[in-house]
């Protein structure tokens, strides 16, 4: 068996030999080169583009405007489709925007010969506005009077969610009740994979084909089709390797728009590649979220009633919405149970920003750091070890959600926090750092998350794929789950092998996806392809090994029933007895004078549970206060993502979003002048990226329950790994200096101004 | 636009070709020598993907003219492979310790550690850190790439 | 692509010359780390370059017969820290250099474009604002001599004419001589970064390394260019090695600085960081000159 083994990637040697090739490397040097024209103001329209220079520019092929483009508004979040209307993403964007509603927006693009024709023609522009008032404040915009973005949604509210457990405000009226309050600030971040998005189009058998650095063709094929006016099966949607997404791919970015360009070319080949700088600003955004949490709890800590406040930043479109909002004000319930009521509003609001989408982790980075800085005020202000104070309101053994039916079966949460202190040495320093004095201390500081598998019941979860043998036995696997380099191609043929009965290196998935040739799938997101793979081949390779033993039985005269295969060799059950290799029973299969047959298998697999995903995260940090610099000296994670289907993988997965939360953490944060709503620092020397010499030694370890509802006994771990990082950190500056920053990340400039106020300086 | 012959040696082989004077070098190792280990992913030298070895040093390939490559000795990450096709030691490592997720700065990561590997120095971990921090990633974490490049050197000053 | 529309190859610093005479408009490219991202960002946008690249005569740090060191413009900061003559003499600037960015942008960025572009944050300027440098500056009527401290002329301005290049910095035997210094880079990240303040100290110990003879403090980014912090070392000179030296100089480089507040930082944040990195910066520099505290 290879599931549970530390098996390396299928795709490892075209990595480190060059021979991967990504959506540039397939692009024909022959192809037009589109460059966009954004506009430079946060919010107006546009009045006219003068496009006569740039038309006169040597090699400049097609100038586009947004007063050509088809009125046919789209939605371009990567959700699985709903034909209920009430349940569709908002579809608030056009190929082109008249009304431009943030710095950056789309106003035209420039079709050149190469890129510096077109860049050129792009200069060249003059585009004239109207200007009106911006709003960049989430509660400003929320204000009557504040410049409205889209019609439709007054005072910018594109949705609000609340809700009630119990009766808080008779909760709250227990006497002897301490109340711990604070507004908490998370900021905009970007995904910054390391290739940007790009993509490439062009038209062939009467279709448009796209080849897209994408998490989900499926999806975006969907959506290109919506924005064309096109049939979707009339758009062709290509994915080959891809260099990263977090979320900014689960989002149809530049696909339709370049779609566009080549039929306005007469089908030519197109190319839409974005700089850095377009990446940051008009791809997609982490959402900033601001949170109050009030805490109403009895003097020995536990928490009687609780109530959150949260306000998303949304920017200027809907992509993904109120989901990411809602999944962390559902969370607030969920990770600490309230012994009385809980109280939640959730706000997502329209200002003149990026448009937020998706980002790893959709929403729980943002809330653990509010939840667990409030938690470990609260621990301040009750004179009570945060730890314990975790321990006794966290969600128990047994809980059952409500709306998910998940159900938390074990332990798991106290016994990856058992992990983790060990490794940090916690409570002893805890306790001994918390009495220091002088310029340079040093704190610990820890925090605990839950995390949902996959989208089940808010959203369809199903799992389509294909197994088809070959004449030696080995089996081609095409899903519609996605590789984005996570390593779900090496997981998913980890669970063929074992499914079928084959050796890991009979198993091929065909990573480069086509909408016209995988079957349908939704694509990488919300942590699910694991899971959800895992029911489809569990599913699908079950069938395609009982075809291969019922023809073991016509080659044997032995029943079908009474056999198995493993590691690619046919035997008896009860006797143990080798038959054949699957090498000799697939030739003859498919060379049989008498009963040709290639084995094949397909089909969908609905997958109609869910599971909670766990863990924590310790740091232990340096403050040197005269610098305003924290050094972090040790960090570890600890997960319960079930049965780990490939131990050397998940670790360095956990290792990549403990990067993304330090950096959360501590650096990065993308900064727009007030002024002017323009973008500051959108390239990767002036957003704060960590680097090599910005980390510690990252420890990854993980408590390993069986997940119950998984044929692989498998949940969720590609987002979790983000989430406890910030507020582990923030936590632990707390420890070593007394002084608590309540927004992250937590900068040296952010240090100055508290160590100040807290008189450190 | 004038166009320049340009000479140089590429992964062991003397080759020429006329380059548009724009061009950069990452330009004419992807589009004329089909080079795709050079990656793009800024065009201003600030992550490391198209990092190649020009005589003996690392260079982010984006912001190198094309013509300066004349009478200069290129290699990138193609050139690693013995005569029969066999992985090199560091390109061995990176797949044995999981340094590879989605594989866009491993090119470069890996050519900068040939550099390093190359100097036969023992370096600390944190000297290695600062080595190599000329290159972003987002999936790793760095975490393994660093014990990729450790690993090899050891190997090669035989105390692994 | 670039997007520039005329490239010119310099042979010699004679021939850069006389194409700098010819072009006059032309931009003068010499790593290209400045000057091909301005064009990437569109800000150079067709211009005329002349490369000079090639000038591998610019390339070496040697000593001049009255013991200056000569250290050509277009070392790269990767050549500067692994120069034996600074390592010997000034092994500050090499370790300066090694701050830069991170270790490709080494290998290409120049110490020369380094103070050309006139930008406050390199890395290299304030050590060479410390130690009194003087530049050699070639043009079509010959080689000046200039002082470091009148090179600069407002952000991003530079005293080179129209037509001159800088072909050395000099470090006088004087200004390295029995000299010890430390440099200090405050950035936001480990490596990849530019300065939020970047501080040079030297000192020059008596014989018996009880009494500060000479301090000299610079800075990047606590001014709108490299600047020194002249009330800080008068108050220095002649001062016990002792904590009493640290305090004075946190103190008195208060009194010269001029920071200024961008999205970038608060000036009141410099003003912090300028007066530890003083502290910390004179301590370093006097242990390394072998003073004890």
């Amino acid at each position: 068996m290879v599931v549970g083994k530390s098996v390396k990637r299928v795709d490892a040697i075209d990595k480190v030999t060059g021979r991967a090739r990504y959506t540039d490397d397939l692009a024909d040097k022959s192809a037009l080169i589109v460059k966009i024209c954004h506009s430079t103001i946060a919010h107006g329209m546009v009045k006219s583009i003068d496009t006569s220079a740039a038309e006169n520019i040597p090699g400049v092929v097609k100038v586009i405007t947004c007063f050509d483009v088809p009125n046919r508004p789209f939605p371009t979040a990567g959700h699985p489709w709903s034909t209920d209307p009430h349940h569709q993403d908002v579809a608030d964007r056009m190929l082109l925007n008249r009304h431009v509603r943030y710095y950056g927006d789309e106003v035209a693009v420039v079709i050149g010969e190469d890129e510096v024709a077109a860049e050129q023609g792009v200069r060249a522009l003059k585009v004239e506005y109207d200007e009106l008032p911006f709003v960049l404040d989430v509660q400003e915009a929320m204000q009557d009077g504040a410049p409205q973005l889209h019609e439709e949604f007054k005072n910018n509210i594109l949705d609000h969610t609340g809700y009630e457990v119990g009766n808080y405000e008779e909760a709250i009226q227990e006497p002897g009740l301490v109340k711990i309050e604070g507004w908490y600030n998370t900021p905009i971040v970007q995904h910054c994979h390391i290739e940007n998005h790009i993509c490439f189009a062009e038209e062939q058998f009467g279709k448009i084909v796209i080849v897209s650095s994408t998490q989900i063709p499926h999806i975006v094929r969907r959506i290109c089709g919506q924005a064309l006016g096109l049939p979707w099966g009339k758009v062709r949607l290509i994915k080959p390797y891809i260099g990263g997404g977090f979320g900014n791919k689960q989002d149809a970015l530049y696909e339709p728009l370049c779609g566009y360009c080549c039929q306005q070319v007469g089908g030519r080949l197109v190319k839409l590649d974005v700089s850095r700088e377009e990446t940051f600003v008009s791809n997609r955004v982490r959402h900033a979220i601001r949170y109050h949490i009030i805490t109403y709890a009895r003097p020995d800590g536990r928490f009687v009633a609780r109530r959150l406040e949260a306000f998303s930043n949304q920017g200027a479109y809907a992509s993904h919405g109120h989901g990411v909002n809602a999944k962390g004000a559902g969370a607030f319930k969920q990770i600490y149970v309230d012994d009385k009521a809980t109280k939640v509003d959730a706000y997502t609001v329209y200002t003149n920003l990026p448009a937020a989408g998706a980002m790893r982790a959709y929403g729980i980075p943002q809330v653990s750091f509010a939840i667990e800085s409030s938690v470990e005020d609260a621990a301040k202000a009750l004179g009570i070890d945060s730890l314990k104070l975790r321990q006794m309101n966290m969600m128990p053994v047994g809980y059952t959600d409500s709306f998910s039916k998940n159900v938390n079966y074990f332990d798991s949460l106290n016994q990856c926090i058992a992990k983790g202190k060990a490794y940090i040495d916690y409570e002893r320093k805890h306790e001994e750092y918390a009495k220091q004095t002088g310029p340079i201390r040093r704190g610990v500081g820890m925090a605990i998350f839950w995390y949902n598998t996959a989208v089940w019941p808010i959203a369809l979860e199903a799992s389509s794929c294909r197994m088809v043998m070959n004449q030696d036995g080995s089996v081609q696997l095409e899903i519609g789950e996605t590789e984005i380099g996570q390593g779900a191609d090496t997981a998913f043929a980890q669970m063929v092998a074992d499914t079928v009965g084959v050796p890991f290196d009979k198993v091929h998935v065909l990573t480069t996806q086509d909408t016209d040739v995988t079957p349908f799938g939704t694509g990488a997101y919300a942590s699910r392809q694991t899971y959800v793979a895992g029911f489809a081949i569990h599913n699908i390779g079950t069938q395609l090994k009982n075809k291969v033993l019922k023809y073991a039985e016509y080659m044997t005269g032995k029943p079908a029933e009474t056999l198995d295969m493993a590691e690619g060799v046919v035997f008896e059950k009860e006797t143990q007895e080798q038959l054949m290799t699957i090498d000799e029973l697939a030739t003859s299969a498919l060379y049989s004078l008498d009963q040709a047959e290639q084995f094949s298998a397909e089909g969908t697999t609905q997958i109609k549970t869910n599971a909670y995903s766990f863990g924590c995260g310790f740091v232990e940090v340096e403050v040197d206060i005269p610098m305003c610099k924290v050094k972090l000296l040790k960090m570890i994670n600890v997960h319960d993502c079930g049965r780990l289907i490939n131990p050397q993988l998940a670790e360095a997965q956990v290792h990549g979003g403990m990067s993304m939360a330090i950096g959360y953490g501590m650096g990065e944060q993308l900064l727009f002048d007030p002024k002017t709503g323009k973008p500051l620092n959108n390239n990767l020397l002036d957003y704060k990226l960590c680097t090599m010499m910005d980390h510690p030694d990252l420890k990854a370890e993980f408590v390993e329950n069986f997940e119950p509802t998984s044929p692989f006994g498998t949940k969720a771990l590609g987002e979790p790994p983000t989430c406890p990082g910030a507020p582990a950190i923030r936590n632990a500056i707390l420890n070593a200096t007394g002084v608590s920053v309540n927004q992250t990340p937590v900068t040296p400039h952010i240090l100055f101004e508290r160590f100040k106020e807290e008189g450190l300086l | 636009m004038e166009k320049k012959l340009v000479k140089c040696n590429i992964n062991g082989k003397d080759v020429e070709t006329y380059v548009d004077v724009r061009a950069s070098l990452t330009d004419m190792l992807r589009n004329d020598y089909r080079l795709t280990s050079v990656k793009k992913g800024c065009e201003v030298g600030e992550c490391g993907a198209c990092n190649v070895i020009i005589d003996g040093e690392c260079f982010n390939s984006c912001i190198y003219l094309a013509v300066w490559a004349e009478g200069k000795r290129i290699r990138t990450l193609e050139g690693l492979l013995g005569p029969g096709g066999e992985l090199s030691d560091i390109q061995q490592a990176f797949v044995d310790e999981a340094a590879v997720q989605c594989g866009f700065c491993t090119p470069g990561f890996i050519m900068t550690a040939v550099e390093i590997l190359e100097t036969g120095k023992e370096y600390t971990r944190d000297e290695l850190r600062k080595l190599l921090s000329g290159h972003l990633c987002r999936c790793t974490g760095y975490e393994n790439i660093l014990n990729a490049v450790e690993k090899t050197m050891k190997q090669r000053l035989g105390k692994a | 692509m670039y997007d520039f529309s005329a490239l010119y190859e310099a042979t010699s610093v004679s021939h850069a010359v006389q194409l700098m005479q010819e072009h006059p408009d032309a931009v003068l490219i010499a790593g290209g780390s400045d000057v091909l991202i301005k064009l990437r960002e569109g800000k150079l946008a067709g211009a005329e370059l002349i490369s000079i690249y090639k000038l591998d005569e610019l390339r070496e740090v040697t000593i001049d017969p009255d013991g200056a060191l000569r250290i050509g413009p277009m070392t790269s900061f990767s050549h500067a820290t692994k120069s034996p003559v600074l390592q010997q003499y000034m092994p500050v600037l090499g370790e300066a250099a090694d701050t830069a960015g991170g270790p490709q942008l080494r290998n290409v960025g120049t110490v020369g474009g380094n103070i050309c572009n006139g930008v406050t944050s390199a890395d290299t300027a304030s050590t060479e604002v410390a130690y009194d440098a003087v530049l050699e500056i070639t043009g079509a009527n010959g080689v000046r001599k200039l002082s470091i401290h009148d090179f600069y002329k407002g952000p991003g301005k530079v005293a080179l004419e129209k037509g001159e290049l800088l072909t050395a910095i000099l470090i006088p035997k004087e200004s390295y001589e029995n000299c010890y210094g430390y440099y200090i880079k405050y950035a936001m990240r480990n490596a990849m970064d530019i300065a939020t303040i970047g501080c040079s100290v030297n000192v020059v110990l008596s014989a018996d390394k009880q009494t500060i003879q000479r301090a000299r403090i610079a800075y990047g980014v606590a001014g709108p260019v490299p600047m020194r912090a002249r009330t800080a070392e008068a108050a220095l000179a002649g001062q016990p090695v002792g904590e009493g030296a640290i305090e004075i100089v946190g103190r008195e480089v208060l009194n010269d600085v001029n920071p200024r507040t961008s999205w970038r930082a608060s000036a009141d944040f410099r003003k912090q960081i300028i007066s530890e990195t003083a502290r910390r910066g004179l301590r370093a520099a006097i242990e390394r000159a072998g003073g004890v505290f």
